[in-house]
């Protein structure tokens, strides 16, 4: 994550001489105003440093607009009129209004900062507990990596542009408007003069920004057709070079990337000639100024103070102006990336429980299908018809191809997702009909690759039960069999496991969260048998401890071995969304359906 | 950067033009108002404001000039940063790969060759005007006003000062920022991850705390950060402006006392701003060059790997990189084999992915197959069926023993004709967003359309690809997310299949296709009239039953070897594997 953070199209500023380099590239916000009001709640519990800022603002900026006055005065009062007396006065005051300034701009930053910081906090949190109130289809069909940037790119962007952009917008704006009654009320023969650089800055600013536009946006294309072809070819770099494609990818490539070099040159010269403009613009006005000052000076239309006042003061107006374009952009992007933000926040969580929902009492585990369709995408079934029961306590195995549906039985009983049709029980209650906490507060399932936190092995497993003591963390990984190469691990249970747990083996990984489970103490439980590399003595001990917990519980055992399955009280053999066979495994051996082929195949020849 | 030199060197020459410039615009602003307005000498005054207005043009000349030789010469060499770093990463093997991560490289490539692209220009455009327009003023104030000067020298500390708490200070805490920011994204990956996990256990709320203390920590440190950030311009303002005031003060007593002049005294302050302006310009663009600075260094890490896997004797230095790279790399005591009269052949393999010192992934490996034989590869997943297969086209180097193909060991074949001889089709079919012909095309670029349609015919892909919209000429989407798993398996099958190789390898290549789609593949393969060695990986009993032996592999050993009827009787492993990999996991629909 930490290298996407700064790709170029999200950088606030162009700050290059270029000017708003960068301005261009931003996504505009489609829905600009709403996603303004939307933004504002966060703001609202810092309304009163907002007005502090506020008036910071106002103070900061008047005072600013006073000091080349000031200076004019100096010159003209106390050096051509040789009032020298008042110049102790006059520094005076200048010094005072430079020591406030300073003051009450690092106040101001101070307090945005505190702000925008609170404002992005909230922000992510609310961010988070709308993801955390989404159905597991979200997680299924969203990519992680674009989740993920809206909490930390987007949300930075909004952070950029209210730490900085939005007082800066403001004390812009004001310190125009502050600037140009000031002038005009000082003299307005030299303001028109100063008003004479708006036409060309307007000008310049217009075209030059119109040109940089359309430059750059054939430059993002060009590189982002670029970028296209080098995330196509390494993504399948491995079949490039198993069909030895290197030479002709290594072309197709010079040619992109000798067309984006060629656009962004063009581009690059016609958004960095924007800073030369604007130093020209700034030396023009300040050349006008003296010319047309002293020329009035001589004319004795105006004073030389009043012209040295004037001096800054172009300064001062030009400023605000070169600002306000690349603080805009910088808002912009912010809006675009709130906007982003609020979409995900937009999406729709999972139903919340029926209105007259019950509480599930104590769980005894007796499920039943009844009928059960189900479908992911509207038009393909994955399962059809499903109907069993179980009764509490028995084990049910199910088997069958890939495809076949087991999974999602297991993610229906969970209820990640809702049946099509038909309907499913626990204890005669449809599950529709209950609280879905009470519901998963009665299941516990451990994964064929079970998820691990970046945490202790203790509290990976004290995830089961959140308020477990240590003593029964430890008595539920004995149960699990985990508790001895816990031991061995170089910290014993404070060992951190490293993200996703990959300090572990697969097996000892399913240990913890067969550990985990134990504690939660389901009535209810699923088990996923790992197929994979499980090391011959972990294995033994996984089944061992599946077999341990599984007593007393109504248990789902998906089941890839034969061996393990055979125990099951009931077996559920699924083939292309129907339960094609179901019974214990000696009904079905003599049955003589598909279970028993595989079955027969396998003790015949292993005869 | 070097082969531009002489844009890189003009850009900077033309600004120093550009800035002396604007050095002469308040000196002759000073001329005005000491010697025409007291002589009350219009002319003079227009023509030197109209000197000014010249050299304001003249300013915009230059400043446009280095632009476009800074751009020259910063995109130049992105451009060729660019080219470097695709370069390198197309002579990397799948070992390097694996190690570099392929999103990585993506962004080294796009995100990091920016940053340094822009850092480039940046250096040849602020940082070095700012410096120029910092020294510049101090020479131009000390011709102005020497008497004053020592104020400058006041002040220079307090600057220095500032950027040093600055930097020290403030880099300390955007480290703490950044570290907190990591632990947000953690919680945050976790959680995303973890959403079954979560959900089933009914953690929302603990998740939710969890995230809420990381989440307050970041804003804690934000804030903090923050404070400091915001000391900088409010000091650099304070101290500015000191300066001018004591310069007013003390000035305005001189110019009182008619030891100076006020031209000298407005042109002293005008340079006093310009060098404060350009000193908190540096400071602002010094956090984009730390930037910059991360990303060469990533950059470099690339562009340093050599590649693990080279040509022996090959290289006719048609491509000079690889010839350099030939020599930095040879195993030293490789002992070549060569196997007569087989196809593919596996003589005492051993391999591990990670070098001697990780876990071995194959060991002691023996097989022997003969021209034209069907041999399945089976074995529970991770037993290391896919990297017996990889090892053929030398995709990773054993670490011991030889692996032959014809008979030659692969290391002494040069990889693009090894590879032309084995074709492959991987587990996930990577397609490209071409047309689906170009896509069958993609390993013989020069085959006919004819050939392409039979290619397809027989991977029975012809049928669905007539159906769709423009047929061979429709264009996919990039991984060919418009088409199906089994669609782009087909695909990747006539891939392989066009380029008509000595040997072809299956991985595990119809798991998609339902069970008639893939009879009549392995039937056509059969009956195919290029006679080939086919090395099938499979799940399914079809496909193992279809091959004239098996090999059955457990942890990285082969514990079988021979036709189905023998080892159902003899492999105990192989019974297993037969009964279970017709019931395979079945996560593939969660």
């Amino acid at each position: 994550m930490r290298e996407q953070r700064t790709t170029p199209a999200q950088r606030p500023f162009g700050f290059g001489p270029g000017g708003p380099m960068h301005g261009v590239t931003f996504q505009q916000a489609k829905d600009r105003r709403g996603t303004v009001r939307r933004l504002w709640p966060y703001l609202r519990s810092s309304a009163r440093e907002l007005i502090i800022v506020s008036g910071l603002v106002v103070i900061t900026t008047l005072l600013g607009v006073l000091a080349p006055y000031l200076l004019g005065r100096a010159i003209d009062h106390c050096l051509r009129q040789r009032h020298i007396g008042d110049l102790a006065h006059i520094v005076g005051l200048l010094a005072m209004i430079h020591i406030i300034n300073p003051v009450g701009m690092y106040l101001q930053s101070v307090l945005m900062v505190t702000v925008s910081q609170r404002a992005v906090r909230d922000l992510r949190r609310h961010l988070f507990e709308r993801l955390q109130r989404l159905s597991v289809s979200f997680f299924d069909t969203h990519a992680h990596g674009d989740v993920m940037s809206r909490l930390t790119n987007d949300v930075d962007t909004v952070n950029n542009a209210l730490s900085q952009g939005v007082v800066q917008l403001v004390g812009s704006l004001l310190g125009l408007t502050a600037t140009l009654v000031m002038i005009f009320w000082l003299h307005w023969r030299l303001a028109l003069v100063t008003m004479t650089m708006v036409p060309l800055i307007y000008a310049v600013t217009g075209l030059l920004g119109k040109m940089t536009r359309v430059a750059f946006r054939a430059r993002q294309k060009d590189l982002g057709a670029l970028n296209g072809l080098i995330e196509e070819t390494l993504t399948g770099q491995r079949v490039v070079k198993a069909f030895r494609r290197e030479e002709r990818i290594l072309a197709d490539f010079d040619e992109a990337n000798e067309r984006l070099k060629k656009a962004a040159i063009r581009a690059g010269i016609i958004g960095g000639s924007m800073g030369p403009c604007m130093n020209l613009t700034r030396n023009l006005s300040y050349a006008i100024m003296v010319g047309a000052g002293c020329w009035m000076v001589g004319r004795g239309l105006a004073t030389i103070g009043l012209v040295a006042a004037f001096l800054e003061y172009s300064g001062q107006f030009m400023r605000p102006l070169m600002q306000i374009a690349q603080v805009y952009g910088m808002v912009q992007g912010a809006l675009a990336g709130a906007e982003r933000v609020f979409a995900t926040m937009d999406e729709a969580p999972e139903p919340p429980d029926e209105p007259d929902a019950v509480p599930l009492p104590a769980v005894r585990g007796e499920v039943t299908f009844d009928n059960v369709d189900f479908a992911y995408e509207p038009e393909t079934l994955v399962l059809r018809e499903v109907s069993f029961h179980a009764h509490a306590g028995q084990t049910i195995g199910l088997v069958g191809p890939t495809g076949a549906g087991k999974t999602t039985i297991i993610n229906l009983l969970t209820r990640f997702y809702d049946v099509a049709n038909g309907a499913i029980r626990i204890d005669g209650h449809d599950l529709r009909g209950v609280r879905r906490a009470d519901l998963r507060h009665a299941l516990a399932i451990v994964p064929q690759d079970p998820f691990l936190f970046g945490d202790t092995v203790r509290e990976n497993i004290r995830y089961g039960r959140l308020e477990a003591t240590d003593d029964e963390v430890v008595e539920a990984a004995r149960v699990a069999n985990a508790d001895a190469f816990i031991r061995h691990l170089p910290e014993g249970y404070d060992t951190v496991l490293t993200e996703s747990g990959s300090g572990l083996s697969r097996g000892q990984r399913q240990l913890v969260a067969i550990a985990r489970a134990i504690l939660a103490d389901p009535a209810i439980l699923i088990l996923d048998e790992a197929t994979s590399s499980v090391d011959t003595r972990t294995e033994a001990h996984i089944q061992e401890a599946m077999l341990r917990v599984m007593e007393g519980r109504t248990s789902f055992l998906i089941a890839h071995r034969l061996s393990t399955v055979r125990h099951a009280d009931v077996i559920l053999v699924l083939d292309g969304g129907r339960v094609v066979e179901s019974g214990s495994h000696d009904d079905l051996v003599s049955a003589g359906g598909l279970y028993a082929r595989l079955h027969h195949s396998f003790v015949t020849a292993g005869a | 950067m070097r082969p531009y030199r002489k844009w890189a060197l003009l850009a900077p020459a033309l600004m120093v033009l550009e800035v002396a410039m604007d050095l002469t615009q308040p000196r002759l602003m000073q001329t005005i108002v000491d010697r025409a307005l007291p002589a009350a000498d219009m002319g003079m005054t227009l023509r030197l404001a109209g000197i000014m207005v010249l050299a304001a043009l003249l300013g915009l000349v230059f400043g446009v000039g280095c632009g476009i030789y800074a751009n020259f010469a910063g995109l130049n060499f992105g451009a060729d940063l660019r080219s470097a770093l695709m370069r390198r990463v197309q002579s990397l093997s799948f070992a390097d790969l694996d190690r570099l991560e392929t999103g990585r490289l993506v962004t080294r490539l796009t995100n990091d060759v920016e940053q340094v692209q822009e850092a480039a220009m940046m250096v040849m455009r602020i940082l070095v005007r700012a410096p120029m327009t910092m020294v510049g003023s101090l020479i131009m104030a000390l011709i102005t006003y020497p008497r004053l000067c020592w104020l400058i020298v006041v002040m220079s500390p307090l600057f220095l000062w500032t950027f040093m708490y600055i930097s020290r200070r403030g880099h300390d805490l955007f480290l703490a920022v950044q570290d907190r920011l990591d632990r947000v994204n953690v919680v945050l990956r976790e959680n995303l991850a973890g959403a079954r996990l979560v959900r089933a256990y009914v953690r929302e709320d603990h998740e939710e705390q969890r995230f809420g203390v990381a989440n307050d920590d970041l804003m804690v440190r934000g804030v903090a950060a923050g404070r400091v950030t915001a000391t900088t311009l409010p000091i650099m303002v304070f101290t500015l402006n000191m300066g001018l005031v004591a310069a007013l003060w003390l000035g305005g007593w001189q110019v009182y006392a008619g030891e100076a002049k006020l031209g000298q005294l407005l042109a002293f302050t005008n340079y006093l701003v310009q060098m404060l302006f350009s000193l908190m310009m540096v400071g602002m663009f010094v956090v984009r060059l730390v930037q910059a600075d991360a990303s060469a260094e990533r950059i470099e890490q690339v562009l340093s790997t050599i590649p693990s896997i080279n040509d022996v004797e090959d290289v006719s230095t048609e491509n000079g990189v690889r010839d350099r790279f030939r020599r930095a790399k040879t195993v030293p005591d490789t002992v070549f084999r060569s196997v007569p009269d087989t196809a593919v052949s596996w003589a005492a393999v051993d391999f591990g992915y990670r070098g001697a010192q990780a876990e071995p992934v194959l060991r002691g490996i023996d097989i022997d197959v003969a021209p034209g034989e069907v041999l399945a590869i089976v074995g529970a997943t991770g037993s290391g069926k896919s990297t017996l297969a990889n090892l053929v086209p030398r995709f990773y180097d054993v670490l011991g023993g030889a692996v032959c193909v014809g008979g030659d060991d692969v290391r002494e074949v040069s990889q693009s004709e090894l590879r032309g001889r084995v074709a492959i089709v991987p587990q996930v079919p990577s397609l490209f967003s071409i047309s689906v012909a170009d896509n069958i095309r993609f390993g013989r670029p020069e085959a006919s359309d004819d050939e392409v349609e039979a290619a397809a015919r027989l991977a029975q892909a012809h049928d669905f690809v007539s159906a769709m919209p423009e047929g061979y000429a429709t264009l996919l989407e990039a991984q060919g997310t418009n088409l199906s798993g089994g669609q782009r398996q087909r695909l990747a099958i006539a891939r392989a299949v066009l380029c008509r190789p000595e040997v072809l390898v299956l991985d595990d290549c119809t798991s998609a296709l339902d069970a008639g789609t893939e009879a009549r593949l392995l039937a056509a393969l059969a009956e195919w009239d290029h006679r080939c060695t086919r090395l099938v990986i499979a799940q399914r009993l079809g496909a193992i039953r279809s091959a004239d032996r098996v090999a059955v592999l457990e942890d990285g050993v082969v514990v079988g070897l021979g036709p189905h009827d023998q080892l159902m009787e003899s492999c105990p492993t192989y019974r297993d594997i037969v009964w279970s990999q017709t019931n395979a996991p079945g996560d593939a629909d969660a």
